[in-house]
């Protein structure tokens, strides 16, 4: 009796100590809640990208990692202001859908500190990520122009916003680099966030641009786009991927991919976040510092030429070097035109 | 893009897929709501089918066996929506509504457990779904109506269920045999409109692909007056103002895109306030919803 006793003391006194560790190393773990846009993770796409980084960093440094997906814009504050409410260490917003709410939260929770993918918010608690897309679209687009012999090339784009226009924007100062009498056909799935997810009216819109005599359509609409590369696969036509490298879902059919590297950029500020280096203000990603580039890969490289990577690569390293300046939407926008 | 290419077999085309999912959908509609149950889960027993069909379809590599599964998936979420209206007597609307709001929860939880993944399902390889069939199917699930309405007497059962449901009960017929019956088939086939959706029009299931279908097969099943061949019609209108739109987008044209995108429902709000035709016949089924 008095040994099996002393057997459950010692059992408890394990569990106890058990207890008060798993503790510790919860208390030690840096917390991170991760916000994702209405595409959701497996959008192959933007929201893919973002993931991917903050899985990265849940494997390579240990971090404690939660995501979210916003069912619909109205959830997104709520999502956040959950995540800021628990013990959580950082807080991030995938996409532009998420930048009042974020505003808000961080506001709310000045001890939290937050970071906001494509949209610039001025507060002390959040970290700015933002991209140059235009300077990824701009070399796609000579690419496009490049293997598209009539000149015909087109550009599907989710929602009518400014972000989108900046791809387009940048994606036709590419093409009239390469040619200057192409012709740009421009798409727009919708008019609501369903846009980022109605493939069946992307492939529609692509199928109606190969059958005007399109060649290459670049598309930059979120889960959308698988639409697209069907319908580039069923017409035996190119497409160009968007976000993360989606040359892989329909090999032979995607010319390339513009990558926006949202995973490095998620990556890094859990990184310096949990180093204590948190730093708010805006980071700028563009071809310079890898954020922004193009895909080539086992499943595309037989579609690009050594004279048009080699083309590319001098196209790249004017862009680097200031000596093109790619028009950029958002300061066309910001002056008065006309 | 030219103007010749309005009117052409492309054209025609584009608006043949667009109208299938459609047709399927209020067909399934005219089924439950000429019977007298008000249907507006459509669009989720569309969600539930093009789920079924698209996760079938990847498992077992055939769009004809995903395209069956599809129709079982819409109809066991017809069959849930029966349980609740039918046999506990709840609110239609109101189930209807969470119906809708189910489909759209319960699609990540099995894209979880089948695939691991928060609610799309991997694209399908082109063997694996259809070019053509489902607009086929769908005309074929047509005329299949058009006979069964007309010409025999479940057609005319199915009239009177829905216009003196008591009257049919006096008759001696089974009100509830009835009605679960045209429920199950309104699941059936919404459940094929989502799969011509997950397996036609696009290659893979992902979250709210139906943006909206299921409304707006509802749209012209009011539209249609509740009749198989106008409810048609109105489908295939909704599809030219679709494919029209898609056409006219980044063209110089007389008419905003805009514009042309909400034709559908402004024929449909026309439609319903009665400019068009005061007869009996334009009106819903008497019986609806008791």
């Amino acid at each position: 009796m008095k040994a099996l006793n002393t057997l459950q003391k010692g059992h408890l006194r394990f569990f106890c100590a058990l207890i008060l560790l798993s503790q510790i190393v919860q208390a030690e773990n840096f917390r991170v809640g991760l916000v994702l846009d209405k595409g959701g993770k497996d959008d192959k796409s933007f929201n893919s990208a973002a993931y991917l980084g903050a899985t990265k960093a849940q494997k390579e440094l240990g971090i404690d990692l939660k995501y979210v997906e916003a069912s619909d814009t109205n959830a997104i504050e709520n999502l956040h202001r959950s995540f800021a409410k628990k013990d959580f260490n950082l807080i991030i917003g995938i996409g532009f859908a998420q930048v009042d709410a974020v505003k808000k939260i961080a506001e709310q929770f000045p001890t939290k500190n937050f970071a906001i993918v494509d949209g610039e918010i001025n507060a002390k608690n959040v970290k700015s990520l933002l991209f140059e897309e235009q300077e990824g679209s701009y070399l796609v687009g000579a690419l496009a122009a490049m293997k598209s012999p009539s000149g015909k090339i087109g550009f599907i784009g989710g929602m009518d916003i400014p972000l989108i226009r900046r791809f387009a924007v940048g994606y036709e100062a590419g093409i009239k680099k390469i040619k200057l009498d192409a012709k740009l056909t421009t798409n727009f799935i919708g008019v609501s966030s369903e846009a980022w997810n109605n493939p069946a009216k992307a492939k529609e819109l692509a199928l109606s641009q190969y059958n005007s005599g399109v060649e290459v359509i670049f598309v930059a609409a979120g889960a959308s786009g698988s639409g697209i590369f069907d319908a580039a696969e069923e017409k035996k036509k190119l497409a160009i991927g968007v976000d993360s490298n989606q040359n892989w879902i329909k090999p032979g059919f995607i010319l390339t991919s513009m990558l926006k590297r949202v995973d490095i950029a998620v990556y890094d500020t859990i990184k310096e976040a949990r180093d204590g280096h948190f730093a708010a203000g805006t980071n700028r990603f563009g071809l310079k510092s890898k954020g922004i580039d193009y895909a080539v890969d086992q499943y595309n490289e037989k579609l690009i030429s050594a004279e048009q990577k080699s083309q590319l690569e001098k196209l790249k390293e004017q862009i680097i070097s200031g000596k093109i300046v790619v028009p950029d939407y958002y300061k066309q926008n910001s002056k008065p035109t006309k | 893009m030219n103007e010749q290419n309005l009117i052409s077999v492309a054209f025609l085309l584009s608006v043949l897929r667009g109208t299938t999912p459609l047709l399927f959908a209020s067909l399934g509609g005219l089924f439950s709501e000429r019977s007298g149950v008000i249907q507006i889960a459509l669009e989720g027993m569309m969600l539930m089918g093009a789920l079924a069909g698209a996760t079938a379809a990847q498992l077992l590599h055939s769009p004809w066996l995903g395209f069956l599964a599809a129709g079982f998936g819409g109809m066991a979420i017809a069959a849930l929506y029966g349980l609740f209206t039918l046999k506990f007597k709840a609110d239609q609307i109101v189930t209807g509504t969470a119906i809708n709001i189910l489909a759209v929860g319960v699609a990540p939880l099995i894209t979880k457990l089948v695939f691991d993944t928060t609610g799309a399902t991997p694209s399908l390889a082109i063997a694996d779904r259809f070019s053509f069939e489902p607009t086929v199917m769908a005309a074929i699930a047509l005329l299949i109506t058009v006979y069964f309405y007309n010409k025999t007497q479940g057609g005319l059962l199915l009239q009177f269920a829905g216009e003196n449901p008591l009257a049919l009960t006096a008759a001696g017929y089974s009100l509830q045999a009835i009605r679960w019956s045209s429920v199950c088939i309104c699941g059936l086939l919404a459940g094929f409109g989502g799969g011509s959706l997950s397996l036609f029009l696009a290659s893979s299931y992902s979250p709210n692909m139906t943006a909206g279908r299921g409304f707006m097969a509802l749209a012209a099943l009011i539209f249609g007056r509740w009749k198989p061949l106008p409810t048609a019609g109105a489908c295939l209108l909704f599809a030219v103002a679709d494919a029209l739109q898609i056409r006219l987008q980044g063209n110089e044209s007389f008419l905003p895109v805009q514009f042309v995108q909400i034709l559908p429902y402004l024929v449909t709000i026309i439609a319903l306030a009665g400019f068009f035709g005061q007869s009996r016949a334009s009106r819903a089924p008497k019986g609806l919803g008791q």
